[in-house]
């Protein structure tokens, strides 16, 4: 399971939580999120601007 | 100062602010900022103040009074006290960021708005207050709906504190502006200065025309995000988990109980105000970012928001009332910033006077056309194909202000 960080406000998105509030549900691999997925703290970073924390491909 | 706004120090991209030598003058004034802040409560107690003085002294043009205070003292005072080149260092911000004391001031605000709307619509619907001063209690509660919406929009913008999430839906819906958190932080701030975003003025484009564009725009798009939301929780739209309708629940249940409660005459009034606070907001969307453009990327993506995006503006007065949203770039640059980080930019395209004042100029379009569209041209250096405009106008403008030469210079 790998973690992936917004680089603006520090948001991390972790595949074991998912995002369930915006309908990723736990388990949700990063590959499966959209490529126009925003960070769903600050909402002006998107899944290409993201940063791999630990584990990704 | 202008042209190098279009290619900032990428220093400032990254939040470091703008060096600066603070003087022990400005060291005070940050020590004291600390509780010029309540200032902020100051709206809802002047309304209640007001309602009250109207009941004890039969005189309805008590109700005239926070409209007044918003529209002719605070751009007097701000012109008074000046601007704020205080910025935080990153020690400073480092305490200021945990410090609660600023997150209980917005509840304190979300509080007092109810109390507020609670108490006005009582006076005006109990008294006996000619057309004119119930006017005037519209503009004044609609005022302090617009002033709310800045508490809800800060509230709105810690997605990672459910308490203040709750809280910012709370003060949306005081004035039923339902959509409001959801639309602004995925919608408006994703588009932002994008011929895409109905939240951002194009150049050329009157504020009542702005108006038209932006209201039923940002209700759609609010609507459809929502909507695209609960697809993905593979739930049906109408369901309780619509945070948009459950905003609108509290709308409806609380304008329903002060109906009952202080009669028919309250509904109109309410409808009214909160109808005139949208549009106060719409004041606010229009001055934000009139003309400024994200350009377009070769991978057909726009450029990511910078803080050349937003026009700032640094008066002390309004920017505590605002709680520092007229330091609108930095707010668009990093918008989980909470109000008291938030800095002074000073590349930044800049207003020459705070939200108050420049919503007045708004409402006179030649007027505000004259103090803007050339500050939007020095902005752009010359090119207008870097400027949002409006397409109707295009032609127009390019005859009037596209100066090449002076583009390529």
């Amino acid at each position: 399971m790998a973690t992936y960080q917004c680089p603006d406000c520090g948001y991390v998105y972790d595949e074991k939580v998912g995002c369930e509030h915006e309908g990723y549900p736990a388990g949700t691999q990063w590959e499966d999120i959209p490529e126009e997925f925003p960070c769903p703290d600050c909402f002006v970073r998107e899944k290409p601007d993201f940063e791999m924390l630990e584990g990704g491909k | 100062m202008m042209s190098s706004a279009v290619t900032p120090n990428p220093a400032d991209l990254m939040g470091s602010g703008n060096e600066q030598h603070v003087t022990e003058e400005e060291r005070k004034w940050a020590v004291a900022k600390r509780y010029w802040y309540l200032i902020t409560l100051i709206v809802p107690v002047l309304l209640i103040f007001s309602g009250v003085m109207a009941i004890e002294t039969q005189s309805g043009q008590w109700l005239w009074l926070l409209v007044t205070v918003f529209f002719i003292v605070i751009p007097i005072v701000d012109f008074i006290c000046g601007s704020d080149s205080f910025n935080p260092s990153e020690e400073e911000q480092a305490v200021l960021k945990d410090d609660r004391f600023y997150v209980k001031i917005l509840y304190a605000a979300t509080a007092l708005q109810w109390a507020g709307l609670v108490s006005m619509t009582c006076v005006v619907t109990q008294g006996d207050f000619s057309w004119f001063n119930i006017l005037g209690a519209i503009l004044s509660v609609g005022a302090m709906h617009a002033v709310g919406l800045t508490m809800s929009h800060e509230l709105g913008h810690k997605m990672n504190d459910k308490n203040q999430v709750l809280a910012a839906k709370i003060c949306s819906a005081c004035c039923g502006y339902a959509h409001f958190n959801i639309e602004h932080n995925k919608g408006h701030h994703k588009d932002v200065a994008t011929p895409e975003d109905p939240a951002s003025s194009r150049m050329g484009e009157s504020l009542y025309q702005f108006a038209l564009r932006e209201l039923p725009g940002a209700a759609r798009r609010g609507w459809n995000l929502e909507a695209s939301r609960l697809n993905r929780q593979k739930r049906s739209v109408f369901s309780i988990h619509n945070e948009l309708l459950q905003s609108l629940a509290v709308t409806v249940v609380a304008y329903g109980i002060m109906t009952f409660l202080f009669g028919w005459m309250a509904l109109p009034f309410l409808l009214i105000s909160a109808a005139y606070g949208w549009f106060q907001l719409t004041m606010a969307n229009y001055i934000e970012h009139y003309g400024l453009l994200r350009q377009t990327l070769e991978n057909g993506r726009f450029e990511r928001c910078q803080p050349h995006h937003s026009w700032n503006n640094n008066f002390k007065a309004s920017n505590l009332l605002t709680l520092h949203l007229q330091r609108h770039s930095d707010h668009h640059a990093h918008p989980t910033r909470p109000y008291q980080l938030l800095r002074d930019y000073q590349d930044a395209p800049e207003l020459p006077h705070g939200y108050p004042g420049m919503m007045g100029m708004a409402l006179i379009p030649p007027a505000w056309r004259m103090i803007m569209d050339h500050r939007v041209v020095e902005w752009a250096g010359g090119d207008m194909e870097k400027v949002n405009i409006d397409p109707a106008q295009r032609e127009e403008i390019f005859s009037k202000f596209h100066n090449p030469k002076l583009a390529t210079a």
